[in-house]
């Protein structure tokens, strides 16, 4: 081992205290420090490889696919595809890779206990999960616009003729690729608001996969009388909707459908706030 | 300075602290000591700000630690070792913390050579070893530069050097004017650490005092005399006003008179010394004997395993030097 022998250390070094500066801690050190945070683990690079990979490698297979395909396809296939949705599946895949790093941001630090370096540091505890939510925010719209438009127009460039391919210029194309990366920012907020909540790694995954995947299942296996207009309030619905460009008269508008998912989001976050302040760390 | 008032903690039904009040100053080493599940780690969490206080208050510089404008610069804790994210290196978590109190970056490195743990900065901490761990965590309490220092059980995991080390420290702290605050069950180290000592017991103060005065008070103190005329030398104390008793090797224990005044007593009577010894209470037994009434949880005697037999001892004696 190449520790220095500790009967050689020294004392703190100063003697003498150095006077504190004025003001007070903030935002911004709470921002830096949780960039910092999220920049040294790996669990960050592996989730956000992952997005990336089934993101954007998903479309193209999807896309490459259906050119093979498009003589072979059905009438009623070819007059309901949609060039967009296709190119952009690989989103409805990311969506659980980012929602486990949003998870990850949160209960890592309750499960190594990192926890209590942190709010020492910043006592006020809702200020460190707003930081959270703006850094892991940012990044994630960086990552999922990135990979919706490059799952885009990979997409694209894979439906070869005579399969049909669209370009950003087509009506609500802009729309729904812009909206393939809000749409896992704001998933990934929702995990982070599920995981202040849960504070628990496996039970903020199993409740994020639960609301994505096992909700959708049971809305499914309801009678169509109830199941029907609970269905545009499931988050994958939204996400559906948001990245295609025919739109479902059974969904939300895409902008509304953001909006509500918006709205879990931040009622999650709201509540994970007010949890963080009133429990014992 | 850290001014505990009435401090109480409920979780549930259960009360962890109970009403503690007691004050640790600065420029000295205070020990906090209590047997296990006495409330320790949670009046240093109710200090930190971690768990909030059922009732009462404690307040660190003056306010409580959710007011500090410059927490790290304040107070430095090494509450738990290993409270650190094993895929993050050193480096990195210190500076993560500095961050968050604009501290410079430079700091971190000092702190990292202070532990030595310089040449290991950049290296995963889920590689550390035990102690290892505990040095960084101490890096961490150091990085502000602060005049208030919580230890929980500094020298866990730490090697004889490592120990030699923290107490140094913790001293040298101390006597830059700091306020040094550290809990440890290891009482002998208590005992060449701190000046001053808070106890507790089923989350209640028992004692605040000097370590000195907590050894000194201790009915295990008295004075060890031996003399080839012990019978005549035990009636002269007797008279003159002492309790004594038999203690080992045919010595008598006394107390209740000074060890300079039985010397007096036997010179004037002629009486020959052979030992005349003051037989101070180890922190220890001082602590055993203040805490018997408040340990939580009394381990119990193993019955029915006689002791091994002189004869089992002399077989195997016999086996394990059989060529």
């Amino acid at each position: 081992m190449t520790l220095a022998a500790p009967t050689q250390l020294g004392s703190p070094g100063t003697g003498r205290l150095a006077p504190l500066p004025p003001g007070r801690y903030g935002l911004l050190g709470a921002l830096r420090s949780e960039w910092t945070k999220l920049r040294t683990v790996r669990s960050t690079l592996w989730t956000l490889g992952i997005t990336v990979v089934l993101g954007i490698g998903l479309g193209a297979v999807a896309a490459a696919t259906t050119a093979a395909r498009w003589t072979t396809a059905s009438l009623a296939e070819q007059l309901t595809f949609d060039p967009v949705r296709v190119s952009l599946t690989g989103i409805l895949l990311a969506q659980l890779a980012v929602g486990i790093l949003g998870v990850l941001v949160m209960t890592a630090e309750y499960g190594t206990g990192t926890i209590r370096a942190t709010l020492a540091a910043i006592p006020h505890r809702r200020l460190v999960l707003v930081a959270k939510g703006i850094v892991f925010g940012l990044v994630a719209l960086v990552v999922g616009e990135v990979v919706s438009f490059a799952a885009f127009f990979l997409g694209q460039s894979l439906l070869t003729a005579p399969a049909p391919h669209t370009t950003l210029g087509a009506p609500d194309v802009v729309r729904a690729v812009v909206g393939g990366g809000l749409y896992l920012t704001v998933l990934g907020l929702l995990a982070l608001g599920l995981a202040a909540i849960i504070r628990h790694t496996a039970g903020a995954i199993s409740a994020f996969v639960g609301i994505l995947l096992i909700l959708p299942l049971i809305v499914a296996a309801l009678p169509s009388s109830i199941g029907g207009p609970i269905g545009r309030y499931l988050p994958a619905n939204i996400g559906v909707t948001l990245v295609s460009v025919r739109s479902d008269p059974a969904s939300f508008a895409p902008w509304v459908g953001l909006g509500v998912l918006a709205g879990y989001a931040a009622a999650l976050l709201v509540l994970g706030g007010v949890l963080l302040r009133r429990r014992d760390a | 300075m850290i001014e505990a008032r009435g401090l109480t903690k409920r979780y549930g039904d259960k009360l962890a602290v109970d009403g503690l009040t007691f004050d640790v100053r600065p420029g000295v080493v205070t020990g906090f000591l209590g047997p296990n599940g006495s409330g320790k780690s949670t009046t240093m969490r109710c200090i930190m700000g971690l768990d909030a206080p059922s009732a009462g208050s404690v307040h660190v510089n003056g306010r409580p630690y959710a007011d500090l404008p410059w927490p790290l610069r304040e107070v430095g804790a090494l509450l738990e070792a290993r409270a650190i994210h094993p895929g993050r290196s050193a480096w990195a978590h210190l500076w993560m913390l500095a961050q968050a109190n604009d501290l410079p970056r430079k700091r971190v490195d000092e702190v990292l050579s202070l532990v030595g743990l310089d040449g290991v900065a950049r290296r995963r901490v889920g590689k550390f070893s035990l102690g290892m761990g505990q040095r960084l965590g101490i890096a961490a309490a150091l990085l502000g530069d602060p005049a208030v220092l919580l230890f929980d059980e500094p020298v866990n995991g730490l090697d004889p050097d490592g120990i030699r080390w923290v107490r140094n420290l913790l001293k040298g702290l101390a006597a830059e004017g700091r306020t040094v605050f550290v809990s440890s069950h290891l009482m002998s180290e208590m005992a060449l650490t701190a000046d001053h000592v808070v106890v507790i017991g089923r989350g209640r103060l028992i004692a605040e005092m000097p370590v000195a005065q907590l050894t000194g008070s201790s009915p295990r103190r008295y004075v060890r005399v031996r003399s080839p005329r012990l019978a005549e030398l035990r009636a002269a104390l007797e008279a003159d006003g002492a309790t004594v008793a038999p203690d080992s090797d045919g010595a008598l224990a006394v107390r209740g008179l000074d060890a300079p005044r039985i010397g007096d007593l036997a010179a004037s009577l002629g009486l020959p010394l052979h030992e005349l010894a003051l037989q101070q209470a180890s922190l220890e037994e001082a602590f055993m004997a203040l805490t018997e009434h408040d340990v939580e949880y009394h381990g119990e005697a193993v019955v029915g395993l006689p002791p091994p037999s002189p004869a089992d001892r002399v077989e195997l004696d016999t086996n394990g030097t059989r060529p």
